[in-house]
């Protein structure tokens, strides 16, 4: 029954195994729970170069987020698995663009136009 | 071979794409499964709008003033743990064993329920020191990207709930399976957003 | 006790509202006074409102459709004679308060209340049938979808009566859809309405990608799917990934309203423009998932009509998941002119230059299918033949605004309108009357009369013309849209011609109602005994019509794409197709009222919340979780169809074809 169910293909998250997923539970706790550690640590050292924290802050993050998908959520390689990594992708490629488009273009246009209290000072000045 | 093994064999002959209809609980994951990244890019536009304003702070307080790590960190170890606690309980619900179930599902509300008690003393805190969401854009950003994860958090604990209500009635028929695995897979998912939150949110603020 | 909702808000002092919704409550009234009469309660209640069958939720949805579509449509004969008339020093019969009402309603309308019910519609109708299953992944979850939206239609045309429409045109820029500027409640209808229907449009994108992803038929691989399916699977995972922007732009900007918040307000830090960067990263996945499958039906249309496979299925497919994905990089078009600056914009400008490519690649397939085939012109030919020249001309006109310095000076003139009704028209319009003749006779088992079908195409595709090619010109003559009225006076004979045109594609649509009428009266001497009246080439063409609730009685077995067609080769003929003759249980989802009362109390959430009538809300979402609660409990969510019930309708069937 299992058997079929893992032939059709398995939703993220699903148990493909019965035992051993109590130990990939305690596997992602130990390793997120470092990482999350390593993250407050860099948020405020002095040994790390300054201008690089925040790309280390998102490597952790972006790790963090690989573990709990791998650890808790079983994504994998799978042939079963393909259609959730690629909605998986889809998604995170929209994340990205509304993210990191939305931050370039807004940077652009607050660097173009005037800010907004000068603004409104000058439509009261009329 | 054993007859699994030999079926499984050549049921790997057929390409998945080919096989006909998935079975129920493979359909209801997929569909959940993308109810989660479509709540993931609610959240992407949030945090778009939070990296785009966080220095609009108007001359009131900044993300530095406000901010408390030790909270912060404390609030991450009760979700992650929840997370933990709560695959334990799902592996209870595959193997139908209620009161494992009952005691890990509980734990997972606890843990839970403790982060929202810090994070809505965090909010009043702020509303107290006259830093509520109309003060700045920066502040309307931060309400509303960490007030939707917790409201969000809030409405699984409801769900949460009600599960475990359907468990004592209804016991772990395929129906109450399936949807507790679709909650697992929520839990976790909010897990995967905090990391965002806490990162973005409050460890950036700090630099 | 009523919030800020008092007699004050029904506009007794305005006769052009209060007639149009004194006969738009009348006509109501009439028509559940006869459904009442007649004792017609039951068999609506029955077999319509609490149907989870994808069939009768795709005509529903259509049918919302068309009755918004003569809604959308009234505001632009207002708006066409109301420019008309406004020349010079005349100011027409229209003041500027509730133009602005007008023109927002007709784009909100016609996006949100009958572009995308109508795609969904189909989607829903034939996307089951064609993959060769029972319904789609979640039938339940499809009632609520699509009551949803009918809550959304029901808020927006209250407004017409009780308050006020918001007057920031479709998008509700910031700031002037801020608390400060737009203080009525016409905003909050608009975001309230929106945010419900939304909601429902995400569901049935969920609903609708599951289903392509994981219900067919054995043997239907991506590779044997038809082409329509591929351009749903597209439209819906624009769905899925785009609505949620919409749904949270829109609540950035309610609790602005609401709270006092300040994301888009022009003080305290708010930044207006990060609402149009926000809206349109919506807003451009939009069309596309409007325009794409109106592409998959002229996809099958061309290839049925043309007695031929379509051309370049492989090429069609990457073109439809390349605009898919590109469709989501070239936003930043919408607003070129707001600063973004030179190499951002020349960023954008490239990238909307290059999704033109696939959908050349699709115009040059239906015409290779085309070419070479035996077309028989039937009116969704004349459908896909008017759509190609008239779309191949609106993408053009799109692309010479894609040229940003040339977007500088086009941008919001009535170039970008032409533009824009072009391609919509043109695409999604064309494309779901196309659909609809094409399927018409699946739904209902009977086809519709021809002659007058090509009188409706005709009548759209002369008014199109003549109603929009005088826009172009007076855009690039300096006319800006959203004008009530204009100095100019050199304009109004292009205006006048607009109207013509207006008038024109009035007739088309009176004539749809006709065409309807007519086709039911002749329904016994058009009837589709058959169920395959165009010697289609897909599954769906090898169901009775119309279907039974289960759709199939066998589940079909596939080994290549344009299934059916093989079918009949390899058996001789379309009734053959179902050889065996022992039937098995089949189940079939029971009927269910949870989305009903689900858009029932967001009905009332939305409109306690539009006018601060607190206790009103809290009884709205009250009654949302009791009715979630209801449906969480309900276990026998199936009815058995025993095996004779199936045998017995196919040996009625079977009767039907022997006789032919």
């Amino acid at each position: 029954m299992s058997n079929e169910i893992e032939a059709q293909g398995a939703a993220p998250g699903a148990h493909v195994r019965t035992h051993g997923t109590r130990g990939s539970y305690l596997i992602g706790l130990g390793y997120a729970a470092v990482l999350t550690l390593a993250s407050f640590w860099a948020s405020s050292t002095d040994v790390v170069y300054p201008p690089g924290v925040p790309i280390l802050l998102g490597v952790l993050a972006i790790a963090q987020m690989g573990i709990h998908l791998v650890f808790f959520l079983h994504i994998s390689s799978a042939p079963d698995q393909t259609n959730n990594i690629l909605a998986l992708a889809f998604g995170i490629f929209v994340v990205g663009l509304i993210v990191f488009g939305s931050m370039i273009i807004m940077a652009h246009l607050n660097h173009n136009m005037m800010p907004m209290d000068r603004l409104m000072q000058l439509k009261l000045q009329r | 071979m054993s007859a699994a093994e030999q079926s499984l064999a050549t049921a790997d002959a057929v390409p998945l794409s080919l096989r006909g209809p998935a079975p129920t609980r493979v359909v209801a994951g997929y569909g959940f499964w993308l109810f989660l990244l479509s709540d993931i890019i609610i959240f992407a536009a949030l945090f778009a709008a939070y990296a785009v304003l966080s220095g609009e702070t108007a001359g009131g307080p900044t993300a530095a003033d406000l901010f408390d790590k030790k909270h912060v960190l404390i609030e991450t170890a009760c979700l992650l743990a929840s997370s933990v606690t709560c695959g334990f309980g799902s592996l209870a619900v595959q193997s139908g064993d209620r009161n494992s179930t009952y005691f890990w599902m509980a734990i997972t509300f606890i843990l839970g329920a403790a982060f929202l008690s810090l994070e809505v003393s965090e909010f009043s805190h702020m509303l107290e020191l006259g830093a509520g969401p109309s003060r700045s854009a920066f502040l309307s950003a931060f309400f509303t990207l960490v007030g939707t994860h917790g409201l969000h958090v809030t409405m699984g604990l409801c769900w949460l709930t009600v599960m475990l209500l359907q468990v004592a009635t209804l016991g772990f028929q395929p129906m109450v399976s399936r949807r507790f695995f679709c909650f697992g897979l929520f839990w976790h998912a909010l897990d995967i957003v905090w990391i965002g939150v806490f990162t973005i949110v409050y460890l950036g603020a700090h630099l | 006790m009523f919030g800020r909702l008092s007699w004050a808000a029904i506009p007794f002092d305005q006769p052009v509202v209060m007639i149009a919704s004194g006969t738009v409550g009348f006509v109501i009234f009439c028509v559940l006074a006869l459904v009442t009469v007649k004792g017609w309660w039951p068999y609506l209640w029955r077999e319509w409102i609490t149907s989870v069958d994808h069939k009768r939720i795709g005509v529903m949805y259509i049918g919302l459709a068309l009755l918004m579509l003569v809604r959308g449509f009234s505001d632009a004969m207002l708006m066409r004679s109301q420019l008309a008339l406004a020349a010079g020093h005349a100011q027409g019969y229209l003041p500027p308060e509730h133009y602005d009402q007008i023109f927002s309603a007709h784009g909100t309308i016609m996006i949100f209340f009958v572009a995308m019910p109508f795609v969904i519609g189909l989607m829903n109708f034939v996307l089951p049938l064609q993959l060769g299953v029972r319904d789609v992944a979640f039938p339940v979850l499809n009632s609520i979808g699509f009551w949803l939206s009918a809550a959304g239609v029901l808020l927006v045309n209250v407004s017409l009566v009780v308050g006020e429409f918001a007057r920031t045109g479709w998008l509700a820029y910031p700031p002037l859809s801020e608390v400060a500027y737009s203080p009525g409640v016409g905003v909050d209808y608009y975001l309230w309405s929106l945010q419900i229907s939304g909601l429902g449009t995400l569901l049935s994108g969920i609903n609708l990608t599951t289903t392509i992803l994981k219900l067919r038929a054995p043997g239907m691989g991506y590779r044997q799917m038809p082409i329509f399916c591929w351009t749903a699977l597209a439209s819906n995972l624009l769905i899925v990934a785009s609505f949620p922007i919409l749904t949270a732009t829109f609540a950035m900007l309610l609790l602005d309203r609401y709270g006092g918040f300040h994301f888009f307000t022009n003080d305290l830090g708010g930044n207006p423009m990060m609402y149009i960067n926000l809206i349109w990263c919506w807003g451009h996945p939009e069309v596309y998932i409007l325009i794409l499958p109106a592409f998959g039906v002229f996809s099958e249309v061309v290839a049925t009509f043309s007695g031929k496979p379509l051309f370049g299925r492989r090429s069609m497919v990457m073109a439809t998941m390349g605009i898919c994905v590109l469709s989501f990089l070239v936003w930043l078009h919408h607003f070129f002119t707001m600063g973004a600056g030179a190499d951002v914009n020349a960023f954008f400008g490239i990238a909307t230059m290059i999704i033109a490519v696939p959908t050349g690649v699709k115009i040059f397939n239906w015409l290779f299918t085309l070419y070479g085939g035996r077309i028989r012109f039937t009116v969704p030919i004349y459908w896909a033949i008017g759509f190609m020249v008239t779309f191949v001309i609106g993408g053009m006109t799109g692309v010479l605004m894609a040229i940003p310095p040339a977007d500088f000076v086009l941008h919001n003139s009535l170039f970008l309108i032409a533009h824009f009704h072009n391609v919509a028209i043109g695409g999604v319009v064309f494309g779901v009357m196309a659909g609809i003749s094409y399927w018409f006779p699946k739904a209902f088992g009977f086809t519709l009369n021809e002659r007058l079908g090509k009188a409706v195409f005709w009548c759209w595709f002369f008014g199109f013309y003549l109603a929009f090619m005088p826009l172009y010109v007076l855009g690039l003559m300096g006319a800006t849209r959203r004008m009530q009225h204009y100095s100019n006076t050199h304009w109004q004979p292009l205006m006048l011609v607009a109207l013509a045109g207006a008038v024109l594609i009035l007739v088309g649509i009176a004539l749809t109602v006709v065409q309807i009428a007519v086709s039911i009266r002749q329904r016994e001497h058009n009837r589709d005994v058959t169920g395959d009246p165009w010697n289609g080439r897909t599954l769906e063409w090898s169901t009775p019509s119309p279907p039974p609730v289960w759709n199939f009685s066998h589940m079909p077995q596939v080994d290549r794409a344009d299934a059916f067609w093989a079918m009949k080769q390899q058996h001789g003929t379309a009734q053959s197709r179902d050889v065996k003759r022992t039937y098995e249980t089949i189940h079939v989802p029971r009927n269910n009222p949870t989305g009903f009362f689900l858009a029932f109390f967001a009905v009332l959430l939305g409109f306690s919340l539009i006018w601060r009538i607190w206790w009103g809300a809290g009884l709205g979402l009250l009654g949302v979780i009791v009715v979630c609660l209801t449906q969480a409990w309900r276990t026998d969510g199936e009815i058995e169809v025993p095996a004779e019930k199936v045998a017995a309708f196919e040996r009625l069937h079977g009767l039907k074809e022997s006789a032919v």
